[in-house]
């Protein structure tokens, strides 16, 4: 056996948004069916990170690398990522009025799997996810997000990770805006989506969602990157004594 | 003499006075052309199809108006003036036209036939190589069950020598030869076109399709349709296909005239797809009695220049109207359609629901009209138009009119022009899907609200059709 390789690998990168650099020398390395949660500040870059990672067209990369599964996939179309095991669970997921859920999870998972599913083994599948997700049958002949609720578009965000299996899927902010109750049915089908197969990077502001969905690593985000990593532990001293007390312990005395 | 028939006046003026909502020319403006078409080529027209003399009457009259009515002064000027009426062949038996060869059909409509899958016999006839469209076995069963009925459903030809005093009575008492120059010329010059006929309290349980009338005038240049729904009937007809057709007539002039009689309901579904040639002006209109229902279900994919205005006159109480229609321009295309909705009885309904999409320089507008007259108490009138660009040099414009002359009314107008997001963009892409897939898979969804009132091969066909488009595999 080789030594594991990383399945993802940041390097150094730098984007901007239109002219604005948001994210100024991001490292981080996660390894396969590793779970890591990066914490920061609204505005400190995080959801910057997700779009970038994920190939928004809005988001330009001016340097540095995004290696995954060792292949640099910075030129790469978010569809590319795609089917190579790249997924993002949006913050805020847009409608798509007339598009109903149903053609277009098996429209997804075609194309990310690269092959026709049989309507009836893709049904089965789907409902069997459906169930431990708690997600209503109503749902497939809705919209897309249209007319959503806040908790109703984040379990349809899961759902769709649940089929996609990627090896790395990136939430954002997912715990946002999210009842207990939500919030409790959301985690509980990220960790059923953590497993040695699929690789989870949580994006979170706050450590509520670290209660149900534990990390193995934390970062902390400021300014475009990670100044802090540590274990689990790190998110509850965050909690307990806020970012300030990073940024404060990072920045040299003598400097403002 | 025959004034009357030419218009009936009790119908045919409602909603015509168009001149004060920009829906109509200054009558000073000097006609020169009609060389092109004479007083012979009218009488050898009805002459060779045997005719009754009140319908050559009919035609003659309505030339003279064809000939002293200026061109519209409105909608796209620069292209109807471009149209050179001395081109124009306006009569051709079809013994005598000219034989075409597949190999004269254009390249990029033979591929996509092929990527649509349409079947080889089909696809001649679309082309227009061929006159027969080999499904006459199968509207042979049709027909027979119809008749049972006592439905009548024949081309406009045989329906005025089969069945004349009908026609005589309801012909052009909905659109009148003068009604616009369009419909004078199609009234001078018509053929081909369908003749439906449905008995009281019939209700015809299959849609007609245009396709199981077997002939090459089937889609003519001026095209003549009738459709008689007597009380309490219901009825629903088809015409066009989502396939391209391909014409080598630039001209097509259509006119049809729906009458729903007290408690009918006809229901009219269009899917036009004309070859990028051809101009497409056509007048279509509907008389809805009490209690009556019509609903004009309107898809325009093709042609070089679009303009239709489906109307509907709510002229009995309870009427209902609706208007659903969709329209896609592409590169040098421009869909010019819309709506009139007439509201001249107490407790009258409408709404209208019209999208369209613009793509590679394509240009859509909306005209609409609502009307209410005086005394129409109670009329509601709900309108959405949304207009989707996709890209920076596309052009979409709206021109509602709206003229109430009663207070008790309800009227809703709303309009929204949109881009296709670049969230929804890269929503579906991040799922794997390519841009050419989620385009389609955005612009489906768009239409949907047409779409799912489409019998389904007709949806399916139009779903994939919208996907070559976007692929930019269409010809």
């Amino acid at each position: 056996m080789t030594a594991k390789k990383p399945l993802l690998s940041i390097q150094d990168l730098h984007a901007k948004v239109e002219d604005k650099e948001i994210l100024k020398g991001v490292n981080l390395e996660i390894f396969p069916g590793e779970v890591h949660a990066i914490m920061g500040r609204n505005g400190s870059g995080k959801s910057t990170l997700s779009y970038t990672l994920m190939g928004h067209p809005r988001y330009t990369v001016t340097s540095g690398k995004i290696l995954f599964k060792g292949e640099d996939i910075v030129e790469m179309s978010p569809d590319q990522r795609a089917r190579i095991g790249l997924a993002l669970a949006f913050q805020y997921p847009v409608a798509i009025p007339g598009v109903s859920v149903s053609n277009f999870l098996r429209a997804s998972v075609n194309a990310v799997r690269g092959k026709e599913i049989p309507v009836k083994e893709f049904r089965a599948e789907l409902k069997e996810k459906m169930k431990s997700l708690g997600v209503p049958n109503e749902f497939l002949s809705r919209y897309i997000n249209d007319g959503f609720s806040g908790g109703e578009k984040k379990r349809l965000e899961i759902l769709q990770l649940a089929l996609l299996k990627p090896a790395l899927a990136v939430l954002d902010e997912t715990d946002s805006g999210l009842d207990i109750d939500a919030l409790k049915t959301v985690s509980e089908g990220i960790n059923t989506l953590a497993n040695p197969e699929t690789a989870v990077l949580l994006i979170t502001h706050y450590q509520r969602i670290l209660n149900y969905v534990e990390p193995q690593f934390v970062h902390v985000f400021q300014d475009g990157r990670i100044i802090k990593s540590g274990g689990a532990d790190l998110s509850k001293e965050l909690e307990a004594r806020g970012y300030d007390w990073v940024s404060q312990e990072l920045t040299p005395s003598g400097v403002s | 003499m025959s004034a009357e028939l030419i218009h009936d006046q009790s119908i045919g003026n409602i909603g015509n006075d168009y001149s004060q909502y920009g829906f109509q020319d200054k009558e000073d403006y000097v006609f020169k052309s009609g060389r092109g078409l004479t007083r012979e080529i009218v009488e050898k027209i009805s002459s060779m199809k045997n005719e009754p003399e009140w319908m050559l009457k009919y035609r003659l009259r309505a030339l003279d108006i064809f000939l002293k009515k200026p061109m519209p002064k409105w909608g796209n000027c620069g292209l109807l003036d471009s149209i050179d009426f001395e081109n124009i062949f306006y009569f051709v038996r079809s013994s005598e036209r000219s034989e075409k060869s597949w190999d004269d059909v254009p390249e990029g409509i033979k591929q996509t036939f092929d990527r649509l899958g349409i079947p080889e016999a089909e696809r001649k006839f679309l082309a227009g190589v061929t006159a027969q469209y080999e499904s006459e076995v199968v509207y042979h069963s049709i027909r027979e069950d119809l008749e049972a009925q006592g439905v009548v459903f024949l081309d406009m030809d045989s329906g005025l020598r089969e069945h004349e005093e009908i026609v005589r009575k309801h012909f052009g008492t909905v659109i009148p030869a003068a009604d616009n120059k369009f419909s004078a010329l199609n009234s001078a010059v018509w053929s081909g076109g369908s003749f439906v006929w449905v008995p009281e309290g019939v209700k015809v349980e299959i849609p007609l399709q245009a396709y199981f009338r077997i002939n090459a005038e089937n889609m003519g240049q001026f095209e003549r349709t009738l459709i008689i729904a007597e009380p309490g009937s219901f009825v629903h007809y088809i015409e066009g296909c989502t396939a391209p057709t391909y014409s080598t007539d630039s001209l097509h002039s259509a006119v049809v005239e729906l009458i729903a009689k007290p408690g009918a309901h006809i229901r009219y579904t269009t899917i036009q797809n004309w070859s990028k040639n051809v101009y497409n002006l056509v007048t279509k209109r509907a008389v809805a009695h009490t209690d009556a229902k019509v609903e004009w279900v309107d898809g325009n994919i093709g042609s070089k220049l679009t303009m239709k205005y489906p109307a509907i006159h709510l002229v009995g109480e309870r009427a209902h109207g609706e208007v659903l229609s969709i329209a896609f321009a592409g590169d040098d295309q421009h869909q010019d359609a819309g709506a009139k909705m007439v509201h001249a009885a107490p407790n009258t309904t409408s709404m209208v629901v019209s999208k369209s999409i613009s793509k590679n320089g394509g240009r859509t507008s909306y005209r609409g009209l609502v009307k209410v007259y005086p005394n129409a108490k109670g009329a509601k009138s709900n309108i959405k138009c949304d207009a989707l660009l996709l890209d920076e040099k596309s052009r979409s414009d709206t021109y509602p009119t709206m003229e109430i002359d009663e207070k008790d009314v309800t009227i809703e107008h709303e309009a929204t022009v949109s881009k296709v997001g670049e969230e929804q963009l890269f929503y579906l892409m991040s799922r794997g899907l390519t841009q050419d897939e989620a385009t389609a898979m955005i612009i489906n969804g768009f239409f949907e609200p047409f779409t799912k009132e489409l019998p389904l091969e007709y949806a399916v066909e139009l779903n994939r059709l919208i996907q070559l488009e976007m692929s930019g595999s269409v010809g």
